[in-house]
């Protein structure tokens, strides 16, 4: 008879495969999760804004038992240039009341309490093992191989979500190497700070309200990339990621761009005082839509970053992450009813991904990479444009404020051209709206 | 708890370790340490052996200024073995009910205390570097460091007796002051079928087998010391200080010592007189090992190494060209001193 | 055969730092770790196992929080782990810690059987006393093996045991019976990568937990208010001082110096 040790065997304990493992174990299914690091979490040692819904559906009101730091209540979008800001803020009441839009959350906590609850269920969790390769026989995945001694394990389905380098993926040919055009690197610090400060300079009236900023614009010298900044408990979180292949390009260092960001004048101040609790480095793909490899095969589905399931545009990963963990688990389900595990069977599974909300949403933004790529001074000259023209338009110089947008709709002709702007409305309209 | 009546004890007791009818010099510094204690007390320091002959201990520790030796001499006591020694221990402290009893920290001192602490259902300090009287309540103040010396505490046994501790040797200095002592011969009906250990070989110190807490000057190397071959220097200049050889982890696992000599966290805890640390860097699980040493030595190339953050006298430079530099010159003064 | 280990949870001592403007401990954030020489009796004990067949069970003595050692250390082979848990414990020297763990052994030996071999480590790290051990063997009144460094003979039938352990001046092989109690040093072995199937059988197992209601333990004799040795004060050592840099120009100069400054302390341990 053939060698069978569990229903389904899923590689990492992010949040994509604890989300599948907490389905498949509520079902009753016979689970094993192998995580490599010391416990779930311990690899990503730090958090990020986390989108609600994705979890409240699986675990409804997980927050009240979880360990969340703050519900965010204000979200901010910065252009910086060098010395100045021009800020959307939005804030909201709204945000204050349950389920809560999102909060912030460090990963080695939240990671390690979901991981309770899906022990909880029934699915076994065995960390400090590493998969080394899928066992494929007769073309089917039915198992997978680990570093530890007697450490091979066989099952019906074996499930990756072993996060933004699957090397599982890459062993069973579903996906290329990654491009550094797709993947940013990000770089990242915690720095620690009274609660009552933080209360009081981002204007919040207890230490359960957050904010969170997203920065981006000319500082970055024409690199792609974002920055951000959000409040925990009793820090703050700041970090920055830009796409690798203009990293390489301007043969810049992260370290020394989240370092400038640190030092910005409109940034400083938020920070100052606080000591530097965590570092981290650590790769997001950032290929958005067109990323996605190969979903399946026989024996065999993927979730997760390692889909490179991740909307960069409004920083979302662990919620997709976690929808699509839960998908995975169902088309498992459903493929048990009649036992078939085999590719056709599967391939429900991209169904109900396309069919999801986060689809839906990487599907809009799916050009976004290209047109970036293409034209990169959507965010260097533009920006620096704005920033210009606000900077000239609050300054009482004894120029008057006909004058100035005058002189403004002059330059802005001169510098971009109205026929040149026209079109990249329209290229934004056509890529993304569209 | 049940409370004893604390009154009835009386005098403090020192064990006398010996090693072939030798004694260990912590025995002395003991002595020395008690006569001090028992001042302010008013009470005298009593002494005991155990052992195949030991009666003629009795001159030494009177030399040290004890007031008193018991001991119990048989053959069952030729060779040290906890239980023997155990039970032969605690019929006299049972019998004579001294209010404080101190052992020096030694492996058979550690190996012993604990046993005779539990038979007699008291409390017992280990490994202290510090005794006191507690003026008020005579109570003994027994200091001691834990979390690998992070921490000090300072413990007191209030309501039983006798107060019991283990003293680091070293810590003390031996003192001679001559006394008329009085000798009071003991013995002890063992039942011999109770003891159920032989020692079957013993191996003389060697270099897998060395217990590093028995010297005063350790001269350790780490990676530093670049290959097994220069710790030729390492091992000679232990040699001429009269001391012994150790070494950091990265060493043990490049193969160049043994485990038995790695100091650190999960080698020896040591605290000799002088500790010279060659080519190691001071990593913190090596410094929990050996930061309570009195002199720390310090050789390494990098001047930034965090060795130097405890060092006592840094020198910066290569292990290759200093140890053999310091053999000659550490020779050649001893040699000219005696 | 059936061997018992005690295990105990501690600090890492090396990533302890002391506040020294408090004097305290700073111990957040310091993840708490089976302390190092227990593992090597764990290691130990499933090696003897494998070689002879048999049981091995753990207990540790502490909090709730403990239990993930002793799933740690189910997951290195161990069969059997019971935590021994009560409020009552808090606070108890080495006494009233021996007299628990010893009640506690008795219970695990009432349901699992005659112990042929006890272990534990040889100290302690954030303690640093090495008299658990020794106190609970002295309870059982059975034969204690300090400082072993290898196991190198059991006969079964003879239910003898022979031990090397390190002495002051050098190494002694014992031979002793079972039951016998052996503390343990890190050479004794290699801690191994255990097998998955240790693995997944850990993340099974449930921890039994022991404590005053279901042992016959005491709590007349355990606890802070039942240890006969008391805490006065703790207070951090002086820190200690970056010393001098010796640098005299010539190697040779710097060496003399060197010298000067430590020939009282060589002439006080009589070393010239
Ligand atoms: C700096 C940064 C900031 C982010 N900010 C946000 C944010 O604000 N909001 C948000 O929603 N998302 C954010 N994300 C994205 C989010 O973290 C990811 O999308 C999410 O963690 C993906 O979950 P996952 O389960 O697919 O993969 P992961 O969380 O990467 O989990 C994969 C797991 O698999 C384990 N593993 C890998 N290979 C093996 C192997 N061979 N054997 C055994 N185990 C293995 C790993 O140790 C890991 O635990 C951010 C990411 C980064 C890097
Ligand atoms: C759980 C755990 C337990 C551990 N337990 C212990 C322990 O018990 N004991 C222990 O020692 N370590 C222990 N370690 C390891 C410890 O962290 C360090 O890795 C180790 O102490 C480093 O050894 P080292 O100083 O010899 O090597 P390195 O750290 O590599 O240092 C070598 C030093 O030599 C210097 N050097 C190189 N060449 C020369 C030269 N020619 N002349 C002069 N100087 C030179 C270098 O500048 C450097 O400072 C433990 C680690 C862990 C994680
Ligand atoms: N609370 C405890 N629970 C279980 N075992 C313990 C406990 N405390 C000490 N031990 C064991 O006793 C050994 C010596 O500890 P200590 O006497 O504290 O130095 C340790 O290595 C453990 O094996």
């Amino acid at each position: 008879m053939k060698r069978k040790d569990f229903d389904v065997i899923i590689v990492g304990a992010g949040p994509s495969g604890l989300a599948a493992g907490f389905v498949l174990a509520k079902a009753g299914v016979n689970t094993i999760i192998i995580e490599r690091g010391k416990f779930p979490g311990s690899k990503n040692v730090m958090g990020g804004i986390f989108y609600t819904k994705a979890m409240d559906d699986l675990i409804p009101e997980f927050y009240k038992e979880a360990p969340v730091e703050r519900h965010i209540i204000e979200q901010n979008l910065w252009f910086m240039d060098d010395v100045s800001h021009l800020g959307v803020s939005f804030k909201s009441q709204k945000y204050n009341s349950e389920p809560f839009n999102s909060f912030s959350v460090f990963r080695a906590k939240f990671d390690r309490w979901f991981a309770k609850k899906v022990e909880q269920m029934g699915a076994l969790i065995i960390n400090e093992t590493v998969v080394t390769q899928p066992i494929v026989e007769g073309g089917k995945v039915v198992g997978v191989k680990t570093d530890r001694p007697d450490g091979d394990l066989y099952a019906d389905v074996v499930i990756g979500a072993d996060g933004v380098n699957s090397f599982l993926a890459k062993q069973l040919g579903l996906r290329n190497k990654i491009k550094p055009n797709i993947v940013a690197l990000a770089v990242k610090e915690v720095i620690g700070l009274d609660k009552e400060k933080i209360n009081d300079r981002f204007q919040l009236r207890s230490d359960k309200e957050g904010a969170a900023y997203e920065m981006t614009g000319p500082f970055l010298d024409g690199m792609e990339g974002m920055a951000w900044l959000y409040t925990n408990s009793s820090s703050i979180s700041i970090g920055v990621g830009v796409v690798i292949q203009d990293l390489i390009e301007h043969k810049t260092n992260p370290n020394d761009l989240l370092e400038k960001i640190k030092a910005h004048p409109s940034v400083a101040p938020l920070i100052e005082g606080g000591q530097t609790k965590e570092y981290l480095a650590h790769m997001i793909p950032e290929g958005g839509y067109y990323a996605t490899p190969k979903l399946f095969t026989d024996g065999f589905l993927t979730t997760g970053d390692a889909i490179m399931f991740v909307n960069n545009v409004n920083r979302e990963g662990s919620n997709l992450a976690i929808e699509s963990g839960k998908l995975a688990a169902k088309t498992y389900l459903e493929a048990k009813q009649t036992g078939d595990f085999s590719s056709k069977s599967l391939s429900r599974y991209q169904d109900k991904i396309r069919k999801s909300f986060a689809c839906k949403d990487l599907s809009m933004y799916k050009n976004m990479p290209k047109l970036l790529e293409e034209k990169r001074y959507f965010l260097t000259k533009y920006p620096q444009f704005f920033i210009d023209f606000v900077y000239d338009w609050f300054s009482v110089d004894g120029v008057s404020k006909p004058d100035k947008i005058k002189k403004a709709k002059k330059e802005f002709g001169d510098k971009f051209g109205y026929v040149n702007f026209a079109k990249d409305l329209y290229a934004i309209w056509r890529y993304m709206i569209r | 708890m049940i409370k004893q009546d604390i009154g009835e004890y009386k005098h403090i007791w020192i064990f006398v370790e010996h090693k072939d009818g030798k004694a260990k010099s912590v025995s002395f510094e003991l002595i020395s340490k008690a006569r001090e204690l028992a001042e302010v007390l008013g009470c005298e320091v009593h002494t005991f052996a155990l052992g195949k002959k030991v009666k003629h201990l009795a001159d030494e520790v009177f030399r040290y200024g004890a007031n008193k030796f018991y001991f119990i001499e048989d053959n069952l006591l030729s060779e040290y073995k906890t239980e023997p020694f155990r039970d032969a221990a605690s019929y006299l402290i049972d019998k004579y009910k001294p209010e404080i009893v101190l052992i020096g920290a030694t492996t058979l001192g550690r190996d012993l205390a604990g046993t005779i602490a539990t038979k007699l259902n008291t409390g017992l300090t280990a490994d202290t570097t510090g005794l006191d009287i507690d003026k008020k309540t005579n109570n003994l103040l027994m200091t001691r460091p834990t979390f690998g010396g992070n921490l000090m505490a300072t413990i007191f046994c209030p309501d039983n007796r006798p107060q019991m501790s283990t003293s680091r040797p070293g810590v003390y200095k031996a003192v001679e002051f001559s006394v008329e002592g009085e000798v009071v011969e003991e013995s002890f009906k063992f039942n011999k079928s109770n003891y159920l250990k032989t020692v079957i070989d013993k191996t003389l110190e060697s270099e897998e087998a060395v217990n590093l807490n028995f010297y005063d000057v350790i001269v350790a190397g780490g990676l530093g010391m670049e290959t097994k071959e220069n710790f030729k220097y390492v091992k000679e200049l232990s040699s001429i200080l009269g001391g012994t050889w150790a070494a950091s982890r990265k060493a043990v696992q490049m193969g160049w010592a043994p485990q038995t000599r790695q100091v650190g966290q999960t080698g020896q805890t040591v605290h000799p007189k002088i500790y010279i640390a060659c080519g190691i860097s001071g990593a913190i699980q090596h410094q929990v090992g050996m930061k309570s040493s009195e002199i720390i030595i310090a050789i390494n190339k990098d001047e930034e190494a965090p060795i130097f953050e405890i060092a006592t006298y840094g020198i910066v430079g290569e292990t290759g060209k200093i140890l053999p530099a310091m053999i000659d010159l550490f020779r050649e003064k001893i040699k000219k001193e005696r | 055969m059936h061997l018992l280990v005690f295990i105990k949870q501690v600090p890492d001592a090396s990533q302890v730092r002391v506040n020294y403007n408090t004097g305290t401990l700073i111990r957040e954030g310091v993840p708490a770790i089976i302390n190092p020489f227990d593992k090597h009796a764990i290691e130990e004990a499933v090696r003897i196992k494998e070689k002879f067949s048999g049981t091995v069970s753990v207990i540790t003595m502490g909090p709730p929080m403990a239990e993930s050692s002793l799933k740690e250390a189910l997951s290195m082979g161990v069969d059997n782990a019971y935590l021994l848990s009560d409020r009552v414990f808090a606070g108890s020297d080495t006494l009233a810690t021996s007299y628990a763990l010893w009640a506690g052994a008795k219970k695990i030996i009432e349901e699992k059987g005659d112990v042929d071999i006890f272990l534990s480590g040889k100290q302690a790290i954030d303690g640093d006393t090495a008299q658990t051990g020794p106190g609970i063997a002295t309870r059982f009144d059975i034969p204690l093996v300090t400082y072993a460094i290898a196991i190198k003979d059991i006969d079964l039938k003879k239910r003898t045991i022979e031990i090397v352990r390190l002495i002051e001046s050098g190494a002694e092989t014992i031979e002793t019976t079972f039951p016998c109690f052996i503390t343990v040093e890190e050479e004794i072995n290699k801690i191994r990568y255990a097998p998955l199937p240790y693995l997944i059988r850990a993340a099974r197992a449930t921890i039994k937990i022991l404590n005053t209601k279901n042992t016959k333990i005491d709590s007349s004799k355990c606890g802070l208010k039942n240890s006969p040795t008391k805490v006065k004060k703790a207070f951090t050592p002086q820190k200690r001082e970056r010393g001098e840099m010796i640098n005299k120009g010539s190697m040779q100069d710097t060496l003399n110096f060197l010298y000067e400054n430590i020939e009282s302390t060589l002439k006080d341990m009589g070393k010239i």
